[in-house]
């Protein structure tokens, strides 16, 4: 057996002897009842407090498990509430864009389309709820890889076809595309999963700036860039969007 | 340069959007392209005096009204040059009196969902029953609306009956109300209503759109109490003050009727219905009024000025997204609304159930008090997640009992459901709205179509659009679903569904 870290084995032990009952301990209680130094168990019982784990009541003094430990066990955002709480931004999207509007969550090894708006031209369009998207080509893909580790990781084990000569498949090559990515806030996809078209996406996060999904356009090529490059006005649209229903999610201003 | 400037000063023209509605009021600034520059909304006061009376302070209500125009003026950062007419749309069949010397209400607004006038609506049945005034207004005799509500006031206020005979006292729903007090009040407000609130005062004779005599008589409401009836889109009068003083005051619909126009459905056999805690469903019936014999009200779509009133048959169902508000909450099996929908996508069918919401008996079509929920078809086989499924296709049944009445009433097919509200991130259930209707259902790009409603008849009324085939050129679709269940699937579920509702029948056995 690997050599285990005490003080996590001793924070684990506080917690287990907190959830016993419906009782809340005081620091003496605690202390004894682990056979443990009153310093060393306050020293836990902070540090365990600062991370939301354990909170401590007012009057009495005394010690309870904390509201992030319930949180920690219902973590993932359910998509129905992602797609419920992006209504309204999208169509706005879609609107100050004039281009199709999508919101995608990593599913298996790529993006599940689970919100989609229609270019607001009148042409008669397929809702693509359920959709399926590469990682690596595009740009919903890139901004979940360039912030979600599980996604990341997902990216270097999928098979990544090469759609187009301009797609990138090789891992240094995606990993530029992912640090250029992150610097800038947002990734686009010209041309690289399919001819004709590009898109550009950026990060959805919630109250504890976890990455939860990519919000993005997608658009013929000739409209949504000029000169090879993504037009700035339609990135500021598709951040601002993304800002916007982050917000919404309780991230706090970024 | 100049031309900037040029296609600067077209683009500070706008239309602001009163909508007085149950909880609050709001005020929207639209741009020419239907867009949103402003907005601000303020929630009133919900008094319940006994169990089953609802009132509002309208006092409290036109001090909320002009707050809320003037913040979104105000939001918008635009000037009252720049807004060419208000438009009006408001909670229907709310009821206040009030003083016409003195502006001061003789009591708190009774708000369409009180029920003291339950056994007053029966007492004017007599021998006929509900039904007595249904030829002439659309409208079986209920609580709801707004002739009953004057009614008891002047029963129940004291010395109202006198003052309103000596010609003292005023009638409005919430669109006269705020018209009245709008275009100056007691300093020379005028006094009007439109044909669509008109219509569910059950006072007016739908095909001569004027108020019937004969009813007014019957109810023993004096006829001086009340307003003009106008069209849904024409100049009433000028503000008087505020934000907004000197713009035309230019367009009034209830609310539902406000958003059947501005989802646009300017066409016989066009619809729409908004998906919130219960559900709406108007159907426009083009320019004849047609007698519902399945439980549905016959209504005034709307009128724009002097052209042809349109008409439409109104289906509303009680309990559709309480339902799953109710399993949020009673039955704890969801923690948010929208996990619904991630439940009921963990299984392919319902496995069999079906879930008939008739918590207070059945409503359109079919009228049966008696009746109360049922779950049906429960094995050792079914989870939580068939309950989900059986939850939002309880919806979409009801949607299409609703649609087939309409249908077999009036004869008109209709085309394409056009969906708002809360319910339609609601992926699934869209989709099987479409699949057990078999028809497109389609959402629009604006989620605030009522405003837009009032808006655009403003709008047309000004001249600020110049036609509805205008407004049509603005609508915007953001997504569509198209019908994908086989016919045999759809039949068969269609017969399960319509056993489960046969056994919500006969629960509450008769009193006595």
């Amino acid at each position: 057996m690997a050599r285990s870290i005490q003080s996590l084995e001793r924070a684990a032990a506080v917690l287990r002897l907190l959830a016993g009952g419906e009782r809340r301990l005081g620091l003496s209680d605690i202390a004894s009842a682990l056979g443990l130094a009153k310093g060393t168990a306050h020293g836990l019982l902070r540090t365990l407090q600062q991370e939301g784990f354990v909170e401590q009541d007012e009057i009495s003094g005394r010690y309870q498990l904390g509201a992030e430990l319930l949180r920690l066990g219902n973590s993932y955002l359910d998509v129905h509430e992602l797609r419920a709480r992006a209504l309204v931004w999208s169509d706005d999207l879609a609107r100050a864009s004039g281009e199709a509007v999508y919101i995608g969550v990593l599913h298996q090894q790529g993006v599940l389309v689970v919100h989609h708006v229609f270019r607001p031209d009148d042409s008669r369009q397929v809702l693509e709820i359920g959709a399926m998207q590469p990682l690596h080509s595009t740009a919903m893909g890139k901004v979940l890889a360039a912030w979600d580790p599980v996604a990341h990781s997902e990216l270097l084990e999928a098979p990544r076809e090469a759609f187009t000569t301009r797609t990138a498949t090789e891992p240094p090559e995606l990993e530029a595309g992912l640090e250029l990515t992150r610097e800038r806030g947002w990734a686009c996809d010209v041309e690289e999963s399919w001819e004709g078209v590009a898109s550009v996406a950026a990060p959805i996060f919630d109250r504890r700036r976890m990455p939860v999904g990519a919000v993005g356009i997608a658009g013929a090529v000739e409209r949504l860039c000029d000169a090879g490059e993504i037009r700035p006005a339609l990135v500021a649209s598709v951040r601002d969007c993304a800002r916007s229903v982050s917000r919404d999610l309780g991230a706090r201003r970024f | 340069m100049t031309e900037n400037q040029s296609t600067d000063s077209t683009q500070r023209a706008f239309i602001a959007a009163i909508d007085q509605g149950t909880t609050s009021s709001r005020c929207i600034i639209f741009d020419k392209d239907g867009r949103t520059v402003g907005v601000d909304q303020k929630e009133h006061e919900q008094i319940f005096p006994k169990p089953g009376w609802v009132e509002h302070d309208a006092v409290e209500i036109w001090n909320n009204v002009q707050e809320v125009v003037d913040g979104a003026v105000r939001q918008a950062g635009i000037s009252t040059d720049d807004v060419k007419a208000i438009g009006i749309t408001n909670q229907r069949e709310t009821t206040v009196l009030w003083d016409k010397n003195t502006g001061e209400p003789v009591h708190n607004a009774l708000v369409w969902q009180d029920t003291r006038t339950d056994a007053l609506c029966k007492e004017l049945g007599r021998n006929v029953g509900q039904d007595r005034f249904r030829r002439e207004t659309g409208l079986p005799l209920a609580s709801y609306f707004a002739g009953p509500k004057i009614r008891w006031l002047l029963d129940n206020v004291e010395g109202l009956r006198e003052r309103a005979a000596r010609g003292e006292i005023l009638f409005g729903t919430m669109d006269s109300w705020v018209i009245w007090n709008l275009t100056g009040g007691v300093d020379g407000g005028v006094h009007v209503t439109d044909v669509t609130n008109a219509s569910r005062t059950m006072l007016m004779n739908l095909h001569e759109l004027d108020w019937d005599e004969r009813i007014c008589a019957s109810m023993d409401i004096p006829m001086e109490v009340l307003p003009e009836i106008k069209s849904s889109a024409e100049v009433y009068g000028t503000a008087a003050s505020g934000a907004l003083a000197g713009i035309p005051v230019a367009s009034a619909l209830g609310d539902q009727q406000a958003a059947l126009f501005g989802q646009t459905c300017f066409a016989t056999g066009e619809g729409k219905s908004t998906y919130g805690t219960g559900t709406f469903l108007l159907m426009n019936t083009g320019s004849e009024p047609i007698n519902s014999y399945n439980g549905l009200l016959t209504t005034v779509g709307y009128r724009i000025g002097d052209q042809d009133p349109v008409y439409a048959l109104e289906g509303s169902i009680a309990v559709t997204g309480s339902l799953v508000q109710w399993m949020r909450d009673q039955m704890g099996l969801i923690s948010t609304a929208a996990e619904i929908e991630t439940l009921a996508s963990s299984v392919e069918d319902n496995g069999g159930t079906y879930f008939v919401p008739a918590f207070s008996g059945l409503f359109a079509p079919y009228w049966r008090p008696d009746a109360r929920g049922v779950i049906t078809g429960l094995t050792r086989y079914v989870t939580k997640a068939h309950l989900a499924r059986a939850v939002l296709e309880a919806t979409a049944w009801q949607t299409r009992e609703i649609v087939d009445a309409m249908t077999k009433d009036s004869g008109v097919e209709l085309t394409a459901l056009k969906v708002d509200g809360g319910m339609t991130s609601n992926n699934l259930l869209m989709q099987n709205i479409s699949d057990v209707l078999d028809t497109p259902v389609v959402r629009p790009m604006v989620s605030e179509t009522t405003c837009l409603g009032a808006a655009y008849a403003a709008g047309l009324a000004v001249g600020f659009w110049p036609d509805t085939d205008a407004l049509r050129a603005n609508w915007r679709r953001a997504a569509e679903w198209t019908p994908r269940m086989d016919a045999a699937v759809r039949d068969r579920e269609y017969k399960n569904w319509l056993k489960a509702v046969e056994r919500t029948m006969g629960w509450i056995e008769e009193e006595n």
